[in-house]
């Protein structure tokens, strides 16, 4: 232990609540938890709590709301919005211990888990039964599903199957107030309005589940993954416009710009069609004879979009080493520059050419370079802002680019946020996309599960007061390439 | 019926709705009152007719979403969307009855389509609604995929208009599968059925509705795609399970009877139970203790309809809502967390909509 500064009251009371050894306070622990995969935020906390069981985490959460004293709840830390970035008046609650499957019903199709299950676990042990967790966003090796609960993560396939909230059937939550409640239940049925569809995706601001019921979905029994080199985004662009005008609905439609692949054949080898200037990846999945038929529709579809090449993954291993070259773009991008800004902006797919000219033409005049990659059949953005923190001003142009192209997003009548959430990150976004009357709807809702504002502070709303801004890099886990930002 | 001691307003625009809100101090938002137990509150409530507040105002296929005022009726937007090919995959219950969009995502009526992609809390984006004081907020997206605040769109599915008096709502929609086939498995007995449900439900066939009336020995089943792959695939089931095909034309009636609740006529009690699929037999059973009773499982075991001559129904051991005729709003175990007092109040502090007591 490095500590030498006594501990503040309010602490030594929360060490006495608990078993003993739950509670760190060392500064080597507690630097541990100073930043999420927004490594541009950082704040320690007072404390780092380990709970144990979820009796434990209800009576830390009491225990806040009796004291006033702010709490974040954190899973494996990987929210690119900041998610669960400390405060310094408060402590972390750390919630990786809670990672039992405490049900897998393989008949009825679902599981209940406790928060700090990794989300590639859920679909592990579904998988010798047939089934899968739909949702997977790039980071599913390590994040956990209590914070795809708190941010309502997505992942490459949420145009046919939705997001984390289109998962959750039901869960048990500690509100912040120290109420237990449930919500829904193991039938798809909802009876009553929709709690456990208000509770997903409330940004650690209502409080913490503690038990979180998840439909598994039969794995589609045959995947046509097809890669499609171009020689301007553009045509990628006008090739999912076909894709999307036939009817099909594929599972999964995505495109890399020319920096992505860059990084991607630099990082993991990855093998692209040589003279592109976008690749697009588009994934049928289903019911052999559905896919083959279906397959036939792609197929001339994408030979009549001029491509560059269409390769079509001829087994499961070429199919996955399209998504590792694909998936691990982002971290990729980390080699081409010291720092980045990712972002989550959505626009509606018909204006996606018209959104990358503008990003382009911003980069380039703001000297601020800008990797793409994005979820083209749901119009979700993951532009990649590249720059050096070292360097005076780059992090303010890098923003300020950041900033042109959420407002782009709201202006197009799109969203400052698909999948990450607001977080810390965009909050000053928010009442872009929403007028006074809308904030302060959403301010009275948050009041009413949360009327001490301890849960989560400082997320999704914006304040006046900013913490303070650093630039470190990568994040630890992703100079390892354990996560990923999408 | 109760009573109405105040005439029925009529808003023509979201803007007129808001005002209609702000004139009385209790008031209820109702659609074409095709689940008319919903909305049988105390005479003191002013009725706010949506059925004027009527249109698509935006629809863009390539989008797949489009925007529509509540009272628009759920026939008009299929009618627009199968122009283009497209659907709302979990078939709006009440079609034909001339059910409104925004009465049906009020009292969260899915249909049998809801089995493969999920319900409407799944394809709805967004809501512009009036809050309970009176002003008009929009809350979640018209794109399809919108992680900006808190998830206020999936909140109303369910919730009765008892926390706002929604304006328009965005959907999400898919392109509609080429053609479909619609099977009947035959069962012998309430246990076979239930394994039938389960077991049809974790193939590999992807199968848009799996749905069984409760007293008779059946359990019907609609596979969509592409025509050229359900020939083989309709083979495949059949030799696995004991049917037949049926033909379309008579495919459209067994739809019907579901989505209109044909099957339950001329009762005129109707609940529903969020179910689950290993209680299938066990709600047969509740269903068939009450004399004259019928049932109808739907959406694989998930939900179970009971139609009946009175209220009186039998303690139910699911949680459920009575959506026609007789009897108490809510059936079976019902939490009521202080929290839902606090969200009331957050969203309508003065009670203008009535609680979900009432």
């Amino acid at each position: 232990m490095t500590r030498s500064v006594p501990l503040s009251p309010v602490i030594q009371r929360l060490v006495a609540l608990l078993p003993a050894g739950r509670v760190l306070t060392g500064q080597a622990h507690v630097a541990a938890y100073e930043c999420d995969g927004l490594t541009a935020f950082q704040a320690k906390p007072l404390a780092v709590v380990v709970p144990e069981t979820q009796e434990e985490v209800i009576a830390v959460v009491r225990f806040c709301a009796a004291e006033k004293l702010p709490f974040v709840a954190r899973g494996s830390g990987t929210s690119l919005s900041g998610g669960s970035l400390p405060v310094a008046t408060g402590i972390v609650i750390t919630l990786n211990r809670l990672n039992r499957i405490l049900t897998l019903d393989i008949h009825q199709r679902f599981a209940v888990v406790e928060p700090g299950v990794v989300n590639l676990a859920v679909t592990t042990a579904a998988q010798p039964y047939g089934l899968h967790y739909a949702p997977d966003p790039s980071s599913q090796s390590v994040c956990t599903i209590g914070g795809n609960v708190a941010f309502n993560a997505g992942g490459a396939h949420c145009l046919k199957y939705g997001m984390t909230s289109n998962h959750v059937l039901g869960l048990k939550a500690v509100l912040a107030t120290g109420e237990v409640v449930e919500f829904g239940s193991a039938s798809r049925e909802q009876i009553g309005p929709d709690w456990t569809g208000l509770f997903v995706g409330n940004e650690g601001l209502f409080g913490i589940a503690l038990e979180i019921t998840l439909q598994l979905l039969p794995r589609a029994e045959v995947f046509h993954t097809v890669l499609a080199g171009y020689g301007t985004l553009e045509q990628a662009g006008d090739a999912v416009t076909a894709v999307v005008a036939s009817g099909l609905l594929p599972g999964a439609i995505e495109i890399m710009d020319a920096l992505a692949l860059e990084a991607a054949t630099a990082a993991v080898h990855a093998d692209y069609p040589p003279g592109c200037e976008a690749v697009l990846i588009v994934e049928l999945e289903g019911p052999r004879e559905v896919v083959a038929a279906d397959r036939e529709r792609l197929d001339a579809i994408l030979a009549a979009s001029n491509p560059i090449e269409v390769r079509p993954a001829r087994d499961a291993k070429e199919r996955l080493a399209i998504w590792k070259g694909r998936k691990s773009a982002f971290s990729a991008v980390g080699r081409l520059s010291p720092d980045f800004i990712v972002q989550d902006g959505v626009v509606p797919r018909r204006r996606l050419g018209e959104a990358l000219r503008k990003i382009n033409a911003w980069s380039r005049e703001m000297g601020v370079r800008c990797a793409n990659v994005f979820h083209a059949g749901d119009g979700n953005l993951h532009p990649l802002i590249l720059y050096d923190g070292r360097e005076e001003g780059a992090l303010q142009r890098a923003e300020e680019l950041a900033g042109r192209i959420l407002k782009m997003c709201v202006e197009m009548g799109g969203s400052i946020t698909g999948e990450h959430g607001v977080g810390v990150e965009k909050r000053e976004y928010l009442p872009v996309m929403f007028n006074a009357v809308e904030v302060d709807v959403l301010h009275r809702l948050h009041e009413a599960f949360d009327p001490f504002r301890i849960a989560n502070p400082g997320k999704m709303f914006p304040v006046a007061a900013a913490p303070a801004l650093s630039h470190s890099g990568l994040h630890p886990l992703e100079k390892a390439g354990v996560i990923s930002r999408e | 019926m109760t009573t109405e001691a105040f005439p029925t307003l009529y808003p023509t625009t979201p803007d007129e709705l808001a005002e209609a809100v702000r004139s009385a101090p209790r008031v209820l938002a109702v659609g074409a009152g095709t689940k008319p137990r919903l909305s049988q509150v105390g005479s003191d409530v002013v009725r706010i007719a949506t059925t004027k507040l009527s249109g698509i105002i935006e629809y863009e296929p390539s989008e797949f979403t489009f925007t529509a005022l509540a009272g628009t009726t759920v026939r008009e937007i299929a009618a627009t969307l199968a122009k283009r090919g497209q659907y709302l995959p979990f078939d709006p219950m009440l079609l034909q009855a001339g059910a409104t969009i925004g009465g049906t995502v009020a009292a969260g009526m899915s249909g049998p389509g809801r089995w493969r992609f999920g319900g409407l809390r799944d394809f709805i984006l967004g809501v512009r609604f009036v809050d309970g004081t009176g002003r008009l907020v929009r809350m979640g997206g018209k794109v399809v995929k919108n992680a900006a605040g808190f998830d206020i769109p999936k909140f109303f599915v369910g919730g009765l208009g008892r926390f706002g008096a929604m304006a328009e709502i965005t959907f999400k929609v898919f392109p509609k599968p080429a053609a479909s086939i619609t099977f009947q498995v035959a069962t012998k007995d309430p246990a076979a059925k239930a394994r039938v449900i389960q077991a049809v439900a974790n193939t590999r066939w992807e199968l848009d509705a799996v749905e069984a009336p409760v007293s008779e020995a059946v359990v019907f089943l609609r596979l969509g795609g592409p025509a050229a792959s359900l020939e083989a695939l309709s083979n495949e089931i059949m030799t696995q399970f004991p049917g037949h095909v049926i033909p379309e034309e008579n495919a459209v009636e067994v739809w019907r009877r579901v989505g209109e609740f044909a099957w339950s006529q001329p009762l005129p009690t109707l609940g529903k139970v969020a179910l689950t699929p290993a209680r299938v037999v066990e709600f047969t059973g509740w269903v068939q203790s009450q004399a004259g009773a019928r049932g109808w499982i739907g959406a694989a075991g998930n939900v179970g309809f009971i139609a009946r001559r009175d209220g009186d129904f039998a303690a139910s051991p699911w949680p459920g809502i009575v959506l026609r005729g007789e009897g108490p709003l809510w059936l079976g175990p019902r939490s009521d967390p202080a929290i839902s007092r606090a969200v009331k109040a957050a969203l309508d502090p003065d009670q203008r909509f009535p609680t979900l007591d009432a």
